[in-house]
């Protein structure tokens, strides 16, 4: 009888051994909760330390700006150890948003926050930092014989006008368009730059959703044409698909820099309000003359030769 | 001496039943919670931006981005009822073979090896049907068919191997509930095993097969991103199988993180959210309704 009592008691003290652990889990999964949401509160008071840098900076948003931001986060962190700079990704609206809102210090954008917020009052508030330039390529399928677009023709493709390769000087083949969603931000210069700020047509074609899926699509498939940050195209990737000339020019920083090349944006590092500390330091880095060689050497445009 | 039970009682009953209590009370509060908050989000189409909810369903315009927006989202609707359509037409038949194959014909080997086949087949993440799709699927068609590839048929095909083991899977335990007596009572009138599968064992697990069914159609509804990698992503209605075209899931998944909180174009995404949420209540009203009639 007895013995039977204490099977039962040790029984149930393995239970309650297991509450325990259950317990600690979800405690600790809820503590790992707020400590995500303590680096955004990063607010570095000390104005006085001007040489040491501390705080915590996070910047969220724009793909097409990330490595860059990641990169220069890294040299930046290895000069000042007391700053820490995380670089998220999620789109350049994400970007505004989570600026506008006070979430992160910086919101990564490939278009100027007023082209995207209605709301004017906040519109004020945000200030649109200049860090690089970045060219954008019109690609196409390895097989298409056209090395040369005029924006005109470009134009057409995209508005569903021109149809097959021969009607650009090309051999007789469909053309297949690849677009990006329309809220991205490649897609919004292509048609502010190009398409003379007329849409695309969404009805022809397919809607690739990311760099890598728009590169996938375009290299497998005949005939097709897309557009593609410059960045991105960087390694093998260039030798993957054709980079056609626009108006005859190529996508390079002296013809951007001589007006020749129309397709490019610049790149911004969004703030709430002016830039200060650590978060200022940190985008006059990105910006500035030290970083400008790792700037071109990623496939960007360096702020010092688009302000020469 | 009574303090002592007391407090022990406390411990082996209180706590363990007021933390259950808390995880039940939780669940629902969560799920209110995000009703509460897209629907909160989905209506300022109307009370914020001025959209008509009757232009969302049944306008064919999608221009969020242009001077004169238009936010007509009938396109993506049909897209998505379409390709999830065609996702259980061709699934369920084979679900539901399956189910008998697994359960009447060869348990063994049902037991054995389709069983945990079907289980790796739920385990396989979104994102690698759709990669097997871009990768496999797309070429296949584009060499056999033309076009691009990114098609109707592709999104239909990669959704009905996704849903197919859910409805497998409910319809054979709807089929292993079908009581034995059944089969013996066919046997005892002389039917053979196909009669007594078809015209007996069948029609009793109907309404737990109809219920995969529903079920699988919801799966393949809220399914997002390995159609929206294979479908093509225009905005026009398919004019063939072949013909890419876009859903409701897709539409958000390219749009919903490049658009800002407050203006029109996101406030519509919120409400194709609010339509996905309804969809699906309706699909769990329907499986409702058919659990009911089974068990009447």
């Amino acid at each position: 009888m007895k013995k039977q009592i204490m099977g039962v008691q040790k029984n149930m003290a393995k239970k309650g051994f297991k509450f325990t652990i259950a317990a600690l889990l979800i405690s600790g999964v809820l503590a790992g909760c707020g400590n995500a949401e303590d680096t955004a509160n990063n607010e570095t008071t000390d104005n006085a330390a001007k040489q040491e840098l501390s705080g915590t900076i996070t910047a969220a948003g724009s793909t097409a700006l990330q490595p860059l931001a990641e990169e220069a986060a890294t040299e930046f962190m290895g000069e000042n150890p007391n700053v820490s700079i995380t670089v998220q990704g999620g789109g350049s609206g994400t970007g505004i948003n989570q600026v506008a809102s006070g979430a992160v210090q910086i919101g990564n954008s490939d278009v100027p926050s007023k082209d995207k917020i209605e709301d004017e009052a906040l519109a004020k508030e945000l200030v649109d930092n200049k860090v690089a330039g970045i060219a954008f390529g019109v690609v196409v399928n390895k097989d298409i014989t056209v090395d040369n677009l005029t924006v005109q023709q470009i134009t057409d493709i995209f508005a569903g006008k021109i149809t097959n390769w021969k009607e650009v000087g090309g051999k007789d083949e469909k053309i297949n368009v690849i677009n990006r969603p329309a809220s991205s931000g490649t897609r919004a210069t292509f048609e502010k730059t190009i398409l003379n700020e007329t849409k695309a047509n969404d009805s022809i074609g397919t809607t690739q959703d990311s760099n890598g899926a728009v590169e996938q699509a375009v290299n497998s498939t005949p005939g097709a044409i897309s557009y593609l940050a410059m960045s991105y195209m960087v390694g093998e990737k260039k030798e993957a698909l054709k980079t056609v000339k626009i108006d005859g020019a190529e996508p390079t920083t002296e013809n951007i820099a001589a007006g020749k090349y129309p397709f490019w944006s610049y790149e911004y590092m969004i703030t709430k309000g002016e830039a200060k500390d650590a978060v200022k330091a940190y985008i006059d880095f990105v910006a500035g003359e030290d970083f400008a060689e790792k700037v071109e050497e990623m496939g960007y445009i360096p702020m010092t030769e688009l302000n020469k | 001496m009574k303090g002592q039970k007391q407090i022990n009682y406390i411990k082996s009953e209180y706590i363990g039943r007021s933390l259950v209590t808390f995880c039940g009370i939780l669940i629902v509060v969560i799920t209110l919670a995000i009703i509460g908050f897209i629907c909160a989000k989905g209506i300022q189409s109307f009370t914020q931006s001025g959209i008509s909810f009757g232009e969302i369903l049944t306008s064919a315009n999608w221009s969020p981005n242009s001077e004169q927006p238009a936010f007509g989202a009938l396109i993506f609707i049909v897209g998505s009822t379409i390709v999830s359509i065609g996702a259980v037409l061709i699934s369920a038949p084979i679900a539901i073979g399956l189910a008998i194959f697994m359960n009447l014909i060869s348990p063994k080997f049902g037991n054995r090896v389709l069983k945990p086949v079907l289980e790796l087949l739920v385990g396989i993440p979104s994102v690698v049907y759709g990669l097997l799709g871009v990768t496999i699927l797309i070429p296949l068609l584009r060499d056999s068919f033309g076009g691009v590839g990114f098609s109707l048929v592709a999104g239909i095909v990669v959704l009905s191997i996704m849903i197919l083991p859910t409805i497998a899977s409910i319809a054979s335990d709807a089929v292993r509930s079908v009581p034995f007596e059944y089969l013996e009572a066919s046997y005892g009138l002389g039917s053979t095993k196909w009669q007594a599968i078809s015209r007996v064992i069948v029609p009793a697990a109907k309404s737990g097969i109809l219920t995969g069914i529903v079920l699988g159609l919801a799966r393949a509804f809220g399914e997002a991103l390995a159609v929206q990698m294979v479908i093509g992503n225009t905005v026009k209605f398919p004019t063939s199988l072949y013909s890419p075209t876009s859903t409701l899931t897709g539409i958000l998944t390219m749009d919903m993180t490049n658009t800002l909180n407050g203006t029109s174009w996101n406030n519509a995404l919120w409400t194709l959210a609010m339509i996905l949420l309804l969809i699906s209540f309706i699909f769990i009203l329907v499986i409702r309704a058919i659990g009911q009639r089974g068990g009447r």
